[in-house]
Formats: C-alpha cells, structure tokens, sequence
C-alpha cells in the first residue's frame, strides 16, 4: 500500500496525539510542526517505523521570522522515504535568545555540515553536536550573518567611495570626463554627491 | 587493508608520531578551492579535517533582495559544470510556485539542454579522475567535446560556462538553425569519442589497479550521509530524481538509471559513463520530439506568463501592455505569490534543491539551495581514513567536489 499525506498523518496523531500542530499541505508536501524539545523524538519515530521508513534527510536549512516573538528561528528538516517515494517537511520553533535545539547528526550523518551551516548562519545551538563550530564563515565572526536583522547593503547609498570599481570617487575615470566637459550636468551633480 | 591498527603510540606518549599535511587550499590536485588537512603516517591517512568556505559568496542572503529572474545568475555559480541545469531547476521551482504550465516542446529542448549540461558535467569528473591517475589523453581528448556542448550554449543564450540560460516560462529565444546543426553534429560524433574515451579507460590495467577499492561506501553509509545522484547509484541505490519525481516531462522517455555495487572509484567512474550514454539517448529523443512539432507549435519556445517573461522588445515599442510588463519586470515589481516550496532537480552531482519561501513580497522570504556537493563531501573523511595519500587525490576528484557548489 502506497503511503499517503493521509496515512502519515494519522500514524504520526497515533503516537504523538496533539503535541503535533499547524498541519499543511503546501504544494502537496505535508507539513508539520512540534514543540522544539520534541524533535529528536518525531524525527527517530519517522526513521524507525516500520510503516513509515522516512530515513533519508533530504535538506535541513533554517528560516528567521524576526516577528514572531518566543518563536523566531524555525528549523526545517525535509524527509524523505525513498521507498515509497514521499517526502515530508517538519518544522521546530525556537526563541532567538536561546535557541538550543537537539542536534539530530547522531540519527543522520548528512546532518552534521547541515546544521554547522544553520549555526553558522543563524545561531541556532544544536546541543549534541560532535563539533559546532562555523563552517562557511571565518572563525572570529561574532554574529549571524542571514538573521534578518541585517539586512543587505541599500544599493541607492551615496556616501560610499566606489573608486575601485571605476564609478566615481577622487581619481576615477569620471573626473577626466568632467573636466573633457563630456559630462551631462545631471551626471556631475551625481558625480559631485558621491565624492560627497 | 584500511585500517589504522598498525600505528601504536606509546600509552601516555607526548611524542606526536604522525605528520600534518596541509592539502591545499590551492592546491594542483584539488581542483577547487578548499583545504585538507590530513594526518600521515608515513603515506597513510590516519585523520582528515576539511575546510571550505573559501569562495563562499552569501547567495542564499543575496537572494532575499532579488526579483526572480535576477537569481538565475547566481544559480549559475553553484555547480559551474553544469550550470544549465542549475537555472533550469531553478526556473522549474518558480513555475511551480507560480503554477505555470510550460508547452512540451519547451520541456524538451530543456532536457536537450540539461542533457547535454550532465555530459559535459560527467565527462570533466571522468576525464579528470583519468588525469589524476596519470592519462591526460583521456581528458585532452574529449575536451573538444565540451567545446562543442558550450557552442550550443552560445548559440542558445550567448554565454558558455555560467549560462544564465533560459527564463522563467521557457526560453529567450528560439533555438537557432545553427544551434540544431550542431546538435546534430553532437549526436553523430559523440559516441565514437565516448567509446574511444572508454576504450582508454574502462579496462586500463593501471586504472583498474588506482580505483578498484578506493575510497568506497556501502549503500546505508551514503545514505545516511546524504549522497545523491552518480555517487549513491554506485553504491547501489537507484535514486534518480528524473524518475522519483519527473519534471520538465522526463516520463515521456525511456531511459535507464545505471547502478553500480561498490561505490568506490571504479564504480563512480562506470555510473558516470553509463550515465552518459543514457544521456545522449534522451537527447536523440527529445530531439526527434521537437522535429514532430509542425507548424505554429515549432514556433513554441515559452509559455504565456506575461508577469514574469519579457516581451518581445519590438511590441514594448509599440503596445502600451508590454511596455508595462517590461517595466515592471525590469524593477522587479512583480509580486510573488505567498507560498512555500520545496522542489528538484538531478543535478550533476544529484538531487539538486530549492526551499523558497515567498511571503508575498517580490523578493524571496528565504531561499535555501540544497548542494548535493556540500552534503555528500563531509563523507570525505570517512571514504580516505586508512588509506593511501595518492588515493585520497582520486577520490576527491571522482566525487565530482566542485567549490562553488560547496560553498554557495
């Protein structure tokens, strides 16, 4: 018997009751969330039954929602069971203060670089860990670079010196040119307010 | 044969008996940027640490600031081998978030394209495990085979290594007669060259001996660790994202998956070249496919989704209509459609995957790319431990580990 959204479903209520909440089905690919100290449990059960078979981790990758107070990183495993072909998404709420979740590389391997990645980017403390420590970012970093409380550099900033990239600045191609008057009058001002 | 009991340090020794080996970050064998720091004993490896991260360029954060077609160049950048298959995936997610239908002769000229993209992929993993074994031929060789994939790149799109090819909704423009003729070419020479290729490789004595037995992996440790696509099927489990869940109409061919039993070198580089030839079978039928399309649908190269394809650049001249959604595509001030999505592809080096999450705004929420390269390569250590210094040089490059994938 091929495994649907349905089964899994009720098979998950069976054993967990109500502690599993905001069930989805975007674009067909169910959805579905637990308390953040549960996640170890959920995501063991799903490997180990033996109706169920989710044992392959897919994608594990974290999302900042700076709005929602006590719950603002969001951690999102996909799993999928290769045997009947059907994935699943689960996600875990944390608070950004303390965002200590169950590390889960013990269960997969694939989630070791995984979630070093989710530190490394987000912050999120995965207690168990064999070795947390960043991955893509240099070692000295004392923030978390993709938290939307830092947002990417506005591109209509004037008060940056782009010399180096050929726009502007003191000794750029753009001074010769208004000195050769081949400058429209707009472009000088433009020119004038970046040396600014 | 791989194990580590023959070294025996003196209970309580202080004496550090093994030495540090610094290999890379740039360093000739390596092929990419990254750095491994490998503990010898003698000219075995008893530890490896690696690190990456070196060209690490932030594109899951550049992306939360772009429109969606402006995040086809980065898409580009992940696995610079076979890039059109990047945009393409990326392309097919955000069809899908839109829930846009594409015309079956644009699903087949993409699979020409992501056909031609996981040869070309492929046939720079095979020809560089041959360089690392000491056969340069092998690689000189079909090189000029590569040259002639990017040729139809260039005919299609007008770039050849970061493509940037294809829009949302299909192509940008139509395939030229010229880019067919070439195809043509492709399809009539290629085999002789791959079977020569093979006849180099496959039952090279000196070949058989550097691979047989390195760097190998049972099916449940790759599965545990992630590994998709050549590298999974080698060790035996049929995984294939074109068959497990079809995209751009994969179900309309006939194709098989090679698998093979080990998962060591050897194998890796068997599943490959099988790979290739299944490859070439698909682009002979999606070929004939589009020769089928008669009249106006020969014509068909996107399908209708006026918000988020360019129009034609004479009508934004003359039609009040197209110069609005000109405009409004160019400013990237199209809203996206709230939603969540998962979706993939099987990329060069596997199931190659984009989590966007659109909030209604006109630029991504989150995007995450799954790189099958960043999963599989922390496997990297376990595959070399106990093994030959020489070997690990073979098995890096027969995994196909490429920087940009890893670092995104």
């Amino acid at each position: 018997m091929a495994l649907t959204n349905e089964t899994i479903k009720q098979r998950l209520i069976e054993k967990f009751g109500d502690q599993l909440v905001n069930w989805e089905e975007p674009y067909g690919m169910l959805t579905f969330s637990a308390p953040k100290d549960l996640n170890l449990k959920v995501l063991q059960f799903l490997f180990d039954d033996a109706e169920l078979k989710f044992q392959f981790l897919a994608d594990l990758c974290v999302v900042h929602y700076p709005d929602r107070k006590g719950e603002e990183l969001a951690v999102v495993y996909h799993i999928h069971n290769l045997i009947d072909n059907i994935r699943i998404r689960f996600k875990i709420f944390t608070d950004s203060t303390k965002p200590d979740v169950f590390s889960t590389s013990a269960l997969y391997s694939a989630a070791n670089w995984m979630e070093r990645e989710a530190y490394d980017f987000y912050g999120v403390n995965f207690v168990g860990h064999p070795n947390l420590i960043r991955i893509q970012n240099v070692e000295e970093m004392e923030y978390f670079p993709q938290r939307k409380e830092y947002p990417l550099e506005d591109q209509s900033r004037i008060d940056k010196d782009d010399e180096m990239f050929g726009r502007g600045g003191s000794f750029a191609w753009g001074d010769k040119r208004a000195t050769t008057g081949t400058m429209s009058e707009d472009d000088k001002m433009e020119n004038n307010i970046q040396q600014i | 044969m791989h194990t580590t009991e023959h070294i025996k340090l003196p209970p309580g020794s202080l004496e550090k008996q093994t030495t540090s080996l610094n290999l890379g970050p740039t360093h000739p064998a390596t092929h990419g940027v990254f750095q491994n720091i490998l503990e010898l004993d003698g000219e075995r490896i008893v530890d490896a640490t690696q690190t990456i991260g070196y060209i690490h360029r932030a594109f899951e954060k550049i992306a939360e600031r772009r429109p969606l077609y402006q995040i086809t160049p980065l898409t580009d950048r992940l696995n610079y081998c076979s890039s059109p298959i990047n945009n393409m995936g990326w392309h097919i997610t955000c069809e899908r978030l839109l829930k846009v239908e594409t015309p079956k002769r644009v699903d087949y000229l993409r699979i020409i394209i992501m056909e031609l993209a996981r040869i070309s992929d492929h046939l720079i993993c095979n020809s560089i495990v041959g360089v690392d074994t000491g056969a340069y031929t092998g690689f000189l060789y079909v090189m000029q085979y590569r040259e002639l994939i990017y040729e139809i790149y260039e005919e299609v799109c007008g770039s050849r290594l970061t493509t940037n090819i294809g829009r949302i909704g299909g192509f940008e423009r139509n395939f030229t007669n010229t880019a067919f003729e070439k195809l043509e070419k492709f399809i009539k020479e290629w085999p002789v060259v791959l079977a020569e290729f093979e006849n180099l490789f496959t039952r090279n004595r000196i070949f058989m001996e550097r691979t047989i037995g390195v760097g190998p992996i049972s099916a449940e440790r790759a599965l545990n660790y992630g590994f998709t696509g050549p590298n999974l099927r080698a060790a035996g489990v049929d995984y294939d994202v074109r068959v497990h869940t079809p995209y751009s109409s994969y179900e309309d061919f006939n194709f098989t998956i090679p698998v093979g039993t080990t998962g060591d070198c050897y194998d890796r580089y068997l599943v490959r070249n099988g790979e290739m030839w299944q490859s070439l079978e698909l682009i002979k039928q999606a070929y004939k496919k589009v020769q089928e399309f008669k009249g106006a649908d020969a014509e068909v190269y996107h399908a209708d989704v006026p918000e988020y394809y360019l129009p034609d650049k004479k009508d934004v001249y003359t039609k009040m209509e197209a110069l609005i959604y000109h405009f409004k595509i160019i400013m990237g001030e199209t809203n996206i459609p709230a939603g969540e999505i998962y979706s993939a592809v099987e990329g060069g080096n596997g199931e190659l995957g984009f989590y966007l999450i659109s909030d209604g705004g006109r630029t991504p929420y989150r995007l995450h790319f799954r790189r099958p390269s960043f999963i599989y390569y922390q496997a990297y250590t376990e595959l070399i431990k106990g093994g030959m210094l020489s070997d690990a040089v073979i098995t890096m490059s027969s995994l196909n580990i490429i920087a940009g994938e890893i670092d995104a």
